[in-house]
């Protein structure tokens, strides 16, 4: 039987953000867009709490609690926005959000 | 002391601001009266200085701020009122006072009223810059003043061309004497380390006689060209395109005297070096005789009066340069009274003949204009040095100089021109004055100035009568700071002999005028008589070709020059050089601006690959800093 090591927990975090990454990149959805983000976020919170493991240190994992706290406020947030957005467009198509645009 | 000092240096300056107040508005009469009431003030200012400093007081000296403080370089605002610059503040406030005046009735129907008294009064501030300074900068700022305002007067009449040409030409041969001048004034500070006069003129002693020979000989390039000595004299002339009044105060009392101004100031220098001053004299005396000659056949009167003026520098170049300074500096205060009331004695007549400038369509005038031609008569009986008259004094002075330094060439060629001068100057008042009515057949009607102008020139009239009984008290008061040298001809039968024969020469060559131009057979000239077609004549009339040959071969290759620098060099590689540098950025610009097509997917696209680039470079940085030694080794390797 293998041992799980520092190794794994790493490759495992990269391959989520990879993943991630893609999501951002690929999708147009909004709602989706966030759990992609969700992704990103979770890839590293890994990747802390392994290199704190690792180092018998806690503060990687404090900073992984500060993460998941701000990604629950970014969360909150932009669930609401989106909300709005929906309700005035009725749909959340990232392709037909560029109003803004100069 | 200090008070009078500030007054005659600022009220004009205050008359300038004033009036250029009023520039945008039409004529206003009290512009006029302001501003000669200031000028005035400073006049009566330099006449209390003057009494003070003839008193036997103080010379005054004050520093007004520091202008340049930097390492061992310090230059102040310094003035300085002393026996030299005393006389200058009084010629200057003196006939510029008549000039304001003058100008109010001379101006009258002019749009440019208001703007006329501006730039007068600026001018007379300069000149007080000028000669108020006690160090080379100040003087150099005052040098560029007047000739920024000698340049807005000519050009005053900025709607005829000529004017403004005249106007351009003036500045630039200016701007090439002023390069001159530039440089003697970097020598100057380079080899005694001070621009301050006292400081540079105790060093000069101690150094070297071939420096003193270039600073001597830069600095009278710059008098060359604001005294409009030859080879730069041909902007002397075409200034007369400016009003009349500017002719009288800038261009022929005070800023052209302003060379002289200088080689006096200097005077120390240019005693260490008697051959550059040997030159100026030889210069100065080619000038009188070479621009004499001019004036003999000319056919516009103010052109004639302003040859007349540029001989007459050459006369103070001759004693100045002969180191008879005082003389210099007399003569410069006589010319100054009867050349600028002969100056304005030619504006009344032009007023009366609508802007007529050739004395051949005059004739006769002296029925309707008396005071006119009784003042113009006794300016040119001045000039042309009749006892008792102002110009006796100073200008037999300088021919009496000549002679004693054993001159003998320039004691000639001034006698001569002493004819010439006073040939010249009967000429055209015989033409104006006397003889047949001519004008009548150009149909116009002839009438005497204001009174109020008159009674303006009339100072200037007394002056030119009585400026020579001041010779004695000007002499002991000059020579507190200029070379005490009296210049007596020993023998009193050579001296007699000398100053009679003189005066015979020249009441002979004015009794030649009258009796060639006064009589009723004067005609206007039509070209065919035989003297406008022989070759002196023509000479003459094209002021030796001069012009013509800057034209042709000075500008005309200047221009072409120009043209090719600008077409080849200017173009085809600054400008090339600089639009493809904004071409480049320009191109960069227009093809980046895709990225930013506001799409939130596209921009999360380039921020990640923005990402990854960022990344990669730390990484292959931070091998590169892990294995620099291995590459540098790999690099020497393959011969780097």
């Amino acid at each position: 039987m293998m041992e799980i090591g520092l190794n794994h927990y790493l490759i495992l975090s990269t391959i989520l953000f990879a993943i991630g990454l893609v999501g951002i990149m690929r999708r147009k959805n909004l709602l989706l867009l966030f759990f992609a983000t969700e992704i990103l976020l979770n890839s590293v919170n890994i990747a802390f709490a392994a290199i704190s493991h690792y180092y018998n240190d806690l503060t990687g994992q404090m900073f992984a609690f500060f993460v998941i706290a701000i990604a629950a406020s970014e969360v909150a947030v932009g669930l609401g926005l989106l909300i709005v957005w929906f309700k005035r467009h009725g749909n959340v198509d990232l392709d037909t959000m560029s109003s803004m645009r100069g | 002391m200090e008070k009078y000092l500030y007054i005659a240096l600022f009220a004009p300056l205050v008359s300038s601001l004033f009036s250029a107040l009023f520039t945008a508005t039409p004529k206003k009469q009290f512009v006029g009266i302001v501003a000669s009431l200031l000028i005035f003030a400073a006049f009566v200012s330099s006449s209390i200085l003057l009494t003070h400093i003839i008193g036997g007081g103080e010379v005054v000296h004050v520093e007004l701020m520091t202008w340049m403080a930097t390492g061992d370089l310090y230059i102040p605002f310094g003035f300085v009122v002393d026996q030299v610059s005393v006389t200058m503040m009084m010629v200057v406030t003196l006939v510029s006072t008549i000039v304001h005046v003058y100008s109010i009735g001379y101006m009258d129907h002019d749009k440019g009223f208001n703007r006329f008294f501006a730039w007068l009064s600026a001018f007379v501030f300069s000149m007080m810059v000028l000669v108020m300074s006690d160090n080379f900068a100040g003087l150099f700022i005052g040098w560029e003043g007047v000739g920024l305002c000698s340049w807005g007067l000519i050009g005053f009449w900025f709607h005829k061309e000529i004017a403004t040409w005249a106007a351009n030409e003036a500045f630039i041969m200016n701007r090439i004497a002023d390069l001159g001048m530039l440089i003697g004034l970097f020598l100057v500070y380079w080899n005694t380390g001070t621009l301050q006069y006292e400081g540079a003129f105790a060093a000069m002693p101690s150094l070297d006689p071939a420096t003193l020979t270039w600073i001597g000989i830069f600095l009278f390039i710059g008098a060359m060209g604001k005294s409009a000595q030859f080879p730069l004299h041909t902007w002397l002339a075409d200034a007369m395109e400016g009003p009349t009044p500017v002719s009288a105060l800038i261009h022929a009392a005070t800023m052209v005297t302003a060379g002289v101004y200088l080689v006096v100031r200097s005077n120390e220098l240019y005693d260490l070096i008697p051959h550059v001053g040997l030159f100026i004299a030889s210069l100065g005396a080619f000038v009188a005789m070479f621009a004499a000659s001019m004036a003999l056949v000319n056919r516009d009167m103010k052109r004639i009066i302003a040859y007349s003026t540029l001989s007459q520098l050459g006369y103070m170049f001759v004693a100045a340069g002969l180191g008879a300074y005082w003389v210099a500096l007399f003569h410069l205060m006589a010319h100054a009274f009867f050349k600028a009331l002969l100056f304005l004695g030619a504006g009344n007549v032009m007023h009366a003949m609508h802007d007529e400038l050739d004395p051949f369509k005059m004739g006769g005038l002296k029925k309707t204009m008396k005071w006119t031609f009784i003042m113009m008569t006794l300016a040119s009986v001045a000039l042309a040095g009749i006892y008792p008259l102002a110009g006796f004094f100073s200008k037999d002075l300088i021919l009496e100089v000549a002679f004693v330094e054993h001159h003998y060439i320039i004691y000639s060629v001034l006698l001569i021109t002493a004819g010439l001068t006073a040939f010249y100057s009967f000429r055209l008042i015989a033409l104006i004055f006397h003889g047949e009515e001519r004008y009548k057949l150009f149909g116009i009607h002839p009438h005497e100035a204001y009174k109020f102008m008159l009674v303006a020139m009339s100072p200037l009239l007394l002056l030119a009568i009585i400026a020579g009984s001041f010779k004695i008290s000007y002499f002991e008061m000059v020579t507190n700071v200029l070379p005490e040298l009296e210049y007596h001809i020993h023998h009193p039968v050579t001296f007699w002999i000398m100053v009679i024969g003189t005066q015979l020469f020249v009441i002979a060559a004015i009794a030649f005028a009258y009796k060639k131009y006064a009589n009723s057979s004067v005609k206007v000239p039509d070209g065919t008589s035989k003297m406008e077609n022989s070759i002196a004549y023509k000479i003459l009339k094209n002021q030796y070709y001069i012009p013509y040959a800057y034209e042709e071969y000075l500008v005309k290759p200047y221009r072409e020059i120009s043209d090719v620098f600008w077409k080849q060099v200017d173009l085809k590689i600054v400008d090339a050089t600089v639009d493809g540098i904004a071409g480049i950025i320009y191109s960069t610009g227009e093809k980046t601006r895709d990225m930013q097509s506001g799409n939130l997917s596209t921009m999360l696209k380039w921020m990640v690959a923005g990402t990854v680039g960022l990344l990669s470079l730390a990484v292959v940085f931070g091998l590169a800093v892990r294995y620099f030694d291995e590459i540098l080794a790999v690099l020497s390797g393959l011969g780097v």
